[in-house]
């Protein structure tokens, strides 16, 4: 199980655009909004939390078709199919492999665009700390997805539009977080709420994975 | 004699054409007798005039919206336990109907809340998760669009669906926690008092039996076009090897 997550890493970092794209996409996006926005930075300091959560959401989904599309392509899925080691757990690992390099390095690097959207002090830790709970999550429902349309020849665009709608109370109660632990706020409840559906999702999405991959390469 | 015989294209088929011209009579009688009474002999409500008269669309078209996900979820159930081709067929049949019916909730309440609240559009809790609702809609259609082969496309989206399910009710409270409403509460409930006046109620009923018909109607028919289309491909593949 252990070299299957370093397998991943390796080709994950090794193979180029995957890696950097996703945070380079994080960058720009947070570039790009006061650009639009104006630099005023009460406006700015009040969108902060919602346009770094989009942007994380967003950067998350670009990298999310690599997870099963190449495993597919060289037939190196239907080895881990029949591996020892079950499905299920091979969805997990390769969602875990996706978030160490895509959520992870988006949470270390959202606080420094915070800064660019004149996040408030007070939210900076709260920031962290809803990505580091959240982005779990964006990966696992994202592998569920990959999963259902790893057969598909244009799977990129129909991967979004089914994610998409799933990623709706990760992103609600992510951002909430972020908003209320700027403003002060009592914000106990989301927390909460956002690594119940972070564990939630990890404890029983790779199932449902499982269950669209053995589909897919029946 | 068990429900699962209906399983049977065959036995579905015949059971089918008999029930369609009454389903579609009956629907028509009470989608008629339901919106004229409902448009024409009821009074304007006191605050809101004639507006007040969308509820016998919204309301029921909404309430269809929900439902025909909730079929979707129990067909695409007894797919994956039991493997019935015509379940999988109806869940497929199912999904533009109940698209259609979460669009005309959406646009007839927009049609509403200009005059009533002075917007076409808030990011009101109830509107909100109509709007999710609808991305789930889309997202469920193109997925049977995408994938060729039928048994796949069945097996994968009565995935998406049993999935989808738990993340539609998640988004539903997720953003009740968001927004506070605009939205009334319920017109009608069962547990408690009905807070609707009775000139109000009766043909909303009426016309809520109507949509409901007009949902099976839909369901059937379009159950029964996939059905046949299903023959078509196995005549045709069964003429190419011959």
């Amino acid at each position: 199980m252990r070299a299957l997550l370093l397998r991943d890493l390796r080709l994950a970092v090794r193979s180029g655009g995957g890696f950097g794209l996703g945070l380079a996409f994080f960058f720009l996006l947070s570039v790009l909004v006061p650009l639009g926005v104006g630099p005023e930075g009460g406006t700015l300091g009040r969108i902060a939390p919602g346009i770094l959560w989009v942007g994380a959401l967003l950067a998350c989904l670009l990298s999310l078709d690599r997870i099963f599309a190449l495993d597919f392509e060289d037939g190196s899925l239907d080895l881990l199919a029949t591996a020892p080691i079950p499905l299920e757990a091979v969805v997990a690992l390769k969602a875990l492999a996706h978030w160490l390099v895509t959520g992870l390095p988006l949470t270390l690097l959202a606080p420094g665009l915070g800064v660019l959207l004149n996040l408030p002090p007070a939210g900076y830790g709260w920031l962290v700390l809803s990505l580091l709970l959240g982005t779990p999550a964006l990966s696992v429902i994202g592998a569920f997805g990959a999963a259902l349309v790893v057969g598909l020849r244009r799977g990129g665009l129909l991967l979004s539009l089914l994610v998409l709608p799933l990623y709706v109370p990760t992103l609600i109660f992510g951002a909430e977080v972020v908003r209320r632990g700027a403003e002060g706020t009592a914000l106990a409840t989301p927390l909460a709420l956002l690594a119940g559906i972070s564990l939630g999702a990890t404890a029983l999405l790779p199932f449902a994975a499982a269950a669209a991959l053995r589909v897919n390469l029946r | 004699m068990s429900i699962w015989e209906y399983a049977n294209p065959k036995r579905f088929m015949q059971t089918s054409a008999w029930a369609l011209p009454w389903a579609v009579g009956l629907t028509v009688v009470l989608l008629v007798v339901g919106l004229v009474w409902g448009f024409f002999f009821t009074p304007d409500d006191y605050r809101q005039g004639s507006t007040v008269k969308i509820i016998y669309l919204h309301v029921p078209a909404a309430m269809m919206a929900i439902n025909a996900w909730v079929m979707m979820l129990v067909t695409s159930l007894i797919w994956i336990i039991r493997r019935h081709h015509v379940s999988a067929l109806a869940a497929k049949a199912a999904a533009p109907v109940g698209l259609t019916f979460t669009l005309i909730a959406l646009v007839t309440g927009a049609l509403w809340g200009q005059p009533m609240w002075g917007t076409w559009w808030a990011w009101d809790p109830r509107l909100t998760s109509f709007l999710i609702l609808t991305l789930f809609y889309f997202g469920y259609i193109a997925l049977w669009a995408a994938v060729e082969n039928p048994d796949t496309a069945a097996d994968l989206t009565s995935i998406l669906c049993l999935v989808g399910s738990v993340f539609a009710l998640l988004s539903r409270y997720a953003v009740n926690f968001w927004n506070q409403g605009l939205h009334q509460g319920a017109s009608l409930s069962l547990d408690k008092e009905e807070n609707i006046s009775d000139v109000f109620w009766l043909p909303l009923l009426v016309s809520m039996a109507g949509f409901v018909l007009l949902f099976v109607t839909l369901v059937l028919m379009r159950t029964r076009t996939e059905i046949r289309a299903r023959r078509l491909t196995a005549l045709l593949a069964r003429e190419r090897v011959a």
